[in-house]
C-alpha cells in the first residue's frame, strides 16, 4: 500500500455537556492511504459525517489527533487545510456563475485570473459540462449542480477530497451514473476521496476500502469484498447485504480446527481461525447465496438438514426459508435457470450445502 | 377578474361590496387629499378649479424646505446607523443557539410593540437626565433605536433562508472569515439589508410623536411642520406637501418590496 495521507489517532468528539452530552465519535483510529477511494459507511448518527467534518476542519475534536501526511491538523481552520469538500446540499454560490464558483478557491489562493479561468475550463471538461461556464447554479439540474460542486472542489487540486453523501439528493438512475463518474474522477485525478454514505450498495460499488461505523465507532475496515465476505460483527453482516445468523456452541477438536454445534445437535465445520480465548456460545453468519439445497436423499453427513417452510420466486433467483428446528431459520437464495437445479417444494426435507469458508464467526 | 368558483369566500353574498367599502374607507381620504392639492380655492374643502400653484408655493416655502431637509438628514443618519446595527445583530443571532436566545430575540423587536408615546417620554426624560441638549442629534439617536427592529427583521429573514453550508464552502475554498463574509454572506444578504434600510428610512421620515418630544427648536421635521401648518388653517399647500411625502413613501416601500423579492 502507498503512503498514509490522513491518519486519525484516538479521535473523540462529544457535543453538548451535562445530561445533554452526546458522544459522536468514541476513540476512533484509522489510516487513509494516498490515491484511495475510502468510504465511511453507517446508519445516520453513527458519526461518519462528524469524522468527515473533523477532517475538513469544520468541527474540532474533543480528544485525539488528525494528521495530514504526518502533520497534526489540530486547530487549523478549513481555509488553511489543503482539503476540499463536496457538500450534501452542494452549497454552490447562487450569486456567482458556474465559472466563478469553480475559480473561487483558486482566486482565494491567489492564483492569477487567466490561470484560474484555464483551470476552470479544464475542470468543466473533466465533469463534462464544458458549455455551462456562464450559467448560474439555479439554471442547472440536480445532477449538473452535483458535477459543478465536484469541479469546484477538485479545481484547487486538494490532497484529499471529502464527499458528504453527495448522491443522496439524486434519483436512482442519476445516482448510478454518478457512482461510475465519481470512480472515474477519482482514478483520473489520483486524489484521495473520502466518501460518506449510508447506502451500502454505493459503498460496495465505488470504494477501495470501506470503514463500517456504528454509534461513533469503526467496527471494521476493509476492501468491499472483505467486508461482504468476511464480516467481523453482526452489525456489519446485517447492514451490508443479507445474512443468516446462527447461534451455537464453539467446539474445538484440539488440532486447531473448530466447529459450531447448533441447538438441535447439528454441526457446522469451520475453516476460519478462531482465537483460543473464545469458547461457549457464538454467533456465525453466512450469506444466503453462499448456501445451496439438495434433496435429503443426496445429503451427506456434512450437510445440515431442514424443512422448506417458504418459497419465494424472484425471477433471477428463488429464496427458500429452511427450518432447521429449534427456532433456527436459514434463508437460501439460489439462482434460477441453471437447469441443473431442481425446485424444492414447501414442506420438503432438504440438505443444505455450504462451503466452510463462507461461515464467519462474529465478534460478541 | 377571473373568479375561482371553488373559493369558499364567494359563498358570502355581498363579499364584493364589502371589500369595495373597505378599500374605499382606506383610500378615499388619501385620494381626496391628493385631489384637493390641485384646488384653486384657498379653503381646502371647496373645489373651484385646477391649479399646480400650491406645489410651487410649498416648494418655495423656506421653512418647509428647512423642515424637509431636517427630516432627510435625520432619516438618512438613522437609517445608516440602524441598518449597520441590525445587520450585526442578525449575523450574531444566526450564529447558533445560545442561552437566553429567545429573550434577546424578543428584546430586539420589542420597540415595535412599545407604545410610541411611552418611548417618546422615556427618551425625552433620558436625554434631560443626561443633560444632552435637544436637537438634531437627539432625534437621530431616538430614530436609530426604533428603526433597528424594522431593519433587523428582513435581514434576519434573509439569513434564515441561507444555507449555512455556503459559508462553510467558502471557508473550505480557502476564504478566511472576512473574505467569506465579503464574497458570500454580504452579496446574498444585500437585498435584505437594502429592504430593511428603505423601511427604516420611511419609518423615520414619517415619525411624528418621538420627533415632537425629543426634537428641540432647531430640529423641526416635516411632519411637525405640517402639524404646525394645520393649526393655523388647512390650505391646499398642506395637501400638496402631504401628497409629495406620500409619493416618496410609496416609492421607497415599493422598491423595498421589490428588492426583498429577489431570489437567487
Amino acid at each position: 500500500m502507498s503512503e498514509v495521507v490522513i491518519s486519525a489517532k484516538s479521535v473523540g468528539k462529544t457535543f453538548g455537556s451535562g445530561v445533554d452530552k452526546v458522544t459522536a465519535l468514541d476513540d476512533v483510529s484509522v489510516d487513509i492511504f494516498q490515491n484511495e477511494f475510502f468510504t465511511m459507511l453507517g446508519p445516520s448518527g453513527c458519526g461518519k459525517t462528524t469524522l468527515l467534518r473533523l477532517i475538513g476542519g469544520f468541527e474540532q475534536a474533543t480528544s485525539g489527533q488528525i494528521l495530514l501526511e504526518g502533520k497534526a491538523l489540530n486547530d487549523l481552520p478549513p481555509y488553511k487545510r489543503p482539503i476540499n469538500t463536496v457538500f450534501q446540499s452542494y452549497a454552490l454560490f447562487p450569486h456567482l456563475t458556474v465559472r466563478q464558483n469553480i475559480t473561487f478557491g483558486l482566486e482565494m489562493q491567489g492564483i492569477a485570473r487567466k490561470q484560474a479561468d484555464d483551470r476552470a475550463e479544464e475542470m468543466l471538461e473533466l465533469v463534462r459540462l464544458a458549455q455551462y461556464g456562464d450559467r448560474v447554479p439555479s439554471q442547472l439540474s440536480g445532477g449538473q449542480q452535483q458535477r459543478i460542486a465536484l469541479a469546484r472542489a477538485l479545481a484547487p487540486a486538494p490532497k484529499v477530497l471529502l464527499l458528504d453523501e453527495p448522491l443522496s439528493a439524486l434519483d436512482l438512475k442519476l445516482r448510478k451514473e454518478m457512482q461510475v463518474e465519481l470512480k472515474r474522477l477519482q482514478t483520473e485525478t489520483g486524489i484521495t476521496f473520502v466518501f460518506v454514505t449510508h447506502d451500502q450498495e454505493e459503498a460496495l460499488a465505488m470504494s477501495d476500502r470501506i470503514a463500517v461505523m456504528k454509534s461513533g465507532e469503526i467496527l471494521q475496515v476493509g476492501a468491499p469484498r472483505e467486508i461482504y465476505e468476511a464480516p467481523t460483527h453482526r452489525f456489519v453482516a446485517d447492514f451490508i447485504g443479507d445474512s443468516n445468523f446462527l447461534v451455537g456452541n464453539l467446539v474445538d477438536d484440539g488440532a486447531g480446527k473448530h466447529a459450531i454445534k447448533l441447538g438441535g445437535g447439528q454441526v457446522i465445520e469451520l475453516t476460519q481461525e478462531v482465537s483460543g480465548q473464545r469458547s461457549g456460545e457464538v454467533t456465525v453468519s453466512v450469506r444466503p447465496e453462499r448456501l445451496g439445497l439438495v434433496a435429503e436423499s443426496k445429503a451427506n453427513a456434512n450437510h445440515l438438514v431442514g424443512t422448506v417452510s417458504t418459497v419465494i420466486y424472484f425471477g433471477t433467483d428463488t429464496t427458500y426459508q429452511i427450518d432447521l428446528g429449534n427456532d433456527a431459520l436459514l434463508t437460501v437464495r439460489m439462482q434460477n435457470g441453471s437447469g441443473a437445479k431442481a425446485d424444492f417444494a414447501q414442506g420438503e426435507r432438504v440438505g443444505i450445502t455450504m462451503s466452510p469458508d463462507s461461515i464467519r464467526v462474529l465478534a460478541d | 377578474m377571473k373568479v375561482d368558483a371553488s373559493n369558499p369566500l364567494w359563498r358570502f353574498r355581498g363579499i364584493t361590496s364589502t371589500a369595495m367599502f373597505f378599500f374605499a374607507y382606506l383610500y378615499l381620504p388619501i385620494v381626496v387629499l391628493i385631489a384637493l392639492s390641485f384646488n384653486e380655492n384657498r379653503l381646502a374643502t371647496i373645489w373651484t378649479g385646477f391649479t399646480m400653484d400650491w406645489y410651487v408655493t410649498a416648494l418655495s416655502n423656506d421653512d418647509m424646505l428647512r423642515a424637509a431637509q431636517n427630516s432627510i438628514v435625520i432619516a438618512v443618519s438613522a437609517t445608516v446607523l440602524a441598518t449597520i446595527a441590525a445587520t450585526l445583530a442578525a449575523m450574531g443571532m444566526s450564529r447558533g443557539r445560545f442561552k437566553g436566545e429567545s429573550g434577546v430575540s424578543a428584546m430586539l423587536v420589542l420597540p415595535l410593540l412599545v407604545p410610541e408615546i411611552v418611548t417618546a417620554i422615556a427618551t425625552l426624560l433620558f436625554f434631560v437626565a443626561l443633560g444632552i441638549k435637544l436637537g438634531l442629534l437627539t432625534v437621530i439617536i431616538a430614530h436609530t433605536v426604533f428603526c433597528i427592529p424594522f431593519a433587523y427583521l428582513p435581514i434576519r429573514a434573509r439569513l434564515e433562508g441561507m444555507d449555512p453550508a455556503l459559508v462553510e464552502a467558502a471557508n473550505d475554498l480557502y476564504a478566511n472569515e472576512w473574505k467569506a463574509f465579503r464574497r458570500v454572506t454580504l452579496p446574498l444578504l444585500w437585498p435584505g439589508i437594502l429592504s430593511g434600510a428603505m423601511l427604516s428610512f420611511i419609518i423615520s421620515l414619517d415619525d411624528f410623536v418621538i420627533s415632537y418630544f425629543v426634537g428641540g427648536a432647531g430640529a423641526t421635521t416635516l411632519p411637525i411642520y405640517i402639524f404646525g401648518m394645520i393649526r393655523i388653517g388647512i390650505t391646499p399647500e398642506v395637501n400638496a406637501v402631504s401628497a409629495m411625502m406620500l409619493i416618496v413613501s410609496i416609492l421607497f416601500v415599493s422598491i423595498s418590496f421589490l428588492i426583498d423579492r429577489i431570489r437567487y
